[in-house]
């Protein structure tokens, strides 16, 4: 029987809550077909389960372990995370506790080498980088799916087999009261790196892994320093490696390094070991302070994905589905996208509104961005972590280069975690009538600031959104009667209309600074529709309602055939590279 | 390869050159020369002759794999 730990885990600034095993009716007999099953109950479990929840459909989240995760791990939530997490209702406490940032500074031979500023527009409601260690994140989720009421989250549960079949997924489960079947008619594994669901399918990754170890380690420190992102190259104590700082909430800090090419993980784990080094960090940075560990670990970097992410009734996020270097923060940063993308099309597919067709595009656009990722990541991994001579000679060529030159500093960028653009995507309608360097179909919803602490994202309601942008009494009218006219095809939908303060009123935000207005360089009678996760998939200037309707026809699949999602994902991988497998 | 290139005095004083300054670098030659390699590429400023000039470098780099004359 599945004994999961049920003493809290230790931290220095986490309180961590034992979550009871909870007897399921399906122990006792009964027979329970659910609608979705979520295995795993990471940050993309969760944020997918409550993606379903505001779109109206309940969820099964199993879960192994008895509490959330340890450690901080994902510490760094890129903006387009945060706004994910604020489209499924969940926000606050991120805002409330997380350290926002948004530069970074690397440092070469006592030398500040490259400082990078990352692009913060004031219409956004988000910095670039808000730091929140994972355990905080999934509490936060946890809470959220509670409140829920729509998230049935069963803790201490291992999902150890799965068997599907043309109508549903029968889940094999083991609990410390004993083994149970659970059906569904469909799963999503967001059950990590070592994923039960992907090893259970047989399903193998392309892409490489990457040479060397990397120690984690978080220590409560008192330092004086800005959250920034800090990068130390070839320091004196770790020739030819390197070394990340980061601030975290409560007083924490997250070190990063990597261990010289000889040693193992555990020696480099041993306590006296690893003291030494966070004691030769401190020394680096010029803060010989007192600390305290709370909690370390060892990772490697890999840029793997599967090649599908759908695989009959099962459908793969985040680190179930891909694997990604932690330079630039694309791991759970890009399994939020997954969950975002996945809800929306899961909800409607559920709710009979969309065909079966449409999770096919689920893959496909996620497989395109994570190969994208793949090809970005690995550019940083090169960098950070040289995986040959060759590449370790280049990265120090251009240290050496960048304490004389300008020109080569771009390269010690790290290319942080950037939303796809879903420009190819089949659920997209071809823009037409408006400013050609206006927001295209694909791009997420560019967010604006409407007042001091309001901002255009915060208006959007859960569904399909018609973003129109009206001057005049006459083109709202219009825009609003072709709307309520608009046949939606039974999905959620709503207008959102953005004026200015002379027109105020119910569905209307007041765009009193035009600031929405310009970064959208919107005209009067401009209408943007924006799909459930706020990416944007049809503008128009005055579109009618028969336009309209065709448009969200489209983004719900309604044209596509089984299995017509748009062909191969961009970026598609060759046979060798097929060939490789890789398991963190 | 296309584009602007050095007379033969030209390279001569380049080979004079580098030869004295890998022989300055010492043990750091071959840093040097990767240095070296990354600036003419950024300074050429063509992709194509870039990669050509990779290719022909790469070309007879010993004497077991040294291609038959023509």
């Amino acid at each position: 029987m599945h004994q999961p730990r049920t003493e809290p885990r230790e931290s220095l600034y986490h309180d961590y809550k034992v979550h009871p095993f909870r007897r399921p009716p399906e122990m006792d007999g009964a027979r329970i077909e659910h609608a979705v099953a979520i295995v795993g109950a990471g940050p993309v479990g969760l944020v997918t389960a409550l993606a379903l929840a505001r779109l109206g459909v309940p969820s099964v989240l199993v879960e192994a372990e008895a509490q959330v995760s340890e450690g901080s791990r994902a510490i760094v939530l890129t903006r387009r995370s945060m706004e994910i997490i604020q489209s499924v209702g969940a926000i606050e406490p991120f805002v409330a506790t997380g350290l926002p940032w948004k530069s970074g500074r690397s440092f070469f031979r006592g030398h500040e080498v490259y400082r990078m500023e990352m692009p913060h527009d004031d219409d956004d409601r988000f910095w670039p980088g808000t730091n929140t260690q994972q355990q905080l994140i999934e509490q936060y989720l946890v809470d959220a799916a509670e409140a829920s009421g729509m998230v049935d989250l069963r803790w201490q549960t291992a999902c150890t087999g799965l068997e599907q079949d043309d109508t549903g997924v029968t889940l094999l489960l083991d609990t410390p009261e004993g083994e149970y079947r659970l059906r569904a008619r469909r799963v999503v594994a967001a059950d990590g790196g070592r994923s039960t669901v992907r090893r259970c399918l047989g399903l193998r990754f392309e892409g490489r892994n990457y040479p060397g170890h990397f120690v984690i380690a978080d220590i409560r420190a008192d330092l004086d320093l800005p959250t920034e992102r800090l990068c130390f190259f070839d320091p004196d104590w770790n020739p030819g490696n390197n070394v990340l700082v980061h601030r975290e909430p409560g007083g924490i800090w997250r070190i990063d390094f990597r261990l010289p090419d000889d040693e193992t993980p555990e020696a480099a784990l041993e306590p006296e070991t690893l003291a030494a080094r966070i004691g030769q960090v401190l020394e680096m940075i010029g803060r010989p302070v007192q600390w305290q560990l709370d909690w370390a670990t060892v990772y490697t970097a890999n840029t793997l994905t599967l090649p599908d992410y759908r695989a009959g009734r099962v459908l793969f996020a985040g680190d179930a589905a891909h694997l990604l270097p932690i330079f630039g923060v694309r791991g759970a940063n890009t399994g939020f996208q997954d969950a975002g993308n996945l809800g929306w099309k899961l909800a409607m597919v559920e709710r009979g509104i969309a065909p079966e067709a449409l999770l096919d595009t689920y893959s496909h656009e996620r497989v395109a961005a994570a190969r994208e990722i793949c090809a970005e990541g690995g550019r940083s991994t090169r960098f950070m972590s040289p995986p040959s001579r060759g590449y370790r000679l280049m990265r120090d060529a251009t240290l050496s280069l960048v304490l004389s030159q300008e020109w080569p500093k771009p390269l010690l960028h790290w290319r942080t975690s950037r939303p796809h653009d879903y420009l190819d995507s089949p659920l997209n309608t071809p823009p037409a009538g408006i400013d050609p360097a206006a927001p295209v179909p694909g791009a997420p919803v560019p967010d604006a600031r409407l007042g001091e602490d309001d901002f255009l994202l915060g208006h959007l309601p859960a569904g399909f959104v018609l973003l129109g942008f009206a001057d005049d009494a006459d083109t709202l009218a219009a825009l609003e009667r072709n709307a309520a006219r608009a046949n939606a095809h039974g999905a959620p939908f709503s207008a959102v209309w953005v004026v200015p303060p002379g027109l105020a009123g119910a569905g209307r935000v007041v765009d009193a600074l035009g600031r929405a207005r310009a970064r959208y360089r919107a005209r009067s009678g401009d209408c943007w529709l924006a799909r459930p996760d706020q990416h944007l998939c049809a503008a128009w200037h005055r579109p009618d309602a028969a336009a309209i309707g065709a448009a969200v026809g489209r983004a719900l699949g309604l044209g596509l055939a089984a299995g017509s999602s748009g062909g191969e994902p961009a970026g598609a991988a060759t046979e060798g590279e097929r060939a490789t497998e890789g398991e963190r | 390869m296309k584009g602007k290139t050095l007379d033969t005095a030209g390279v001569e004083d380049a080979y004079d050159r580098i030869a004295e300054a890998i022989d300055a670098a010492g043990e750091h030659s071959e840093l040097f020369l990767a240095k070296l390699a990354l600036t003419l590429a950024w300074r050429c400023g063509d992709p194509a002759v870039v990669e050509e000039a990779i290719r022909v470098a790469l070309l007879d780099l010993d004497a077991e794999t040294v291609r038959p004359a023509r």
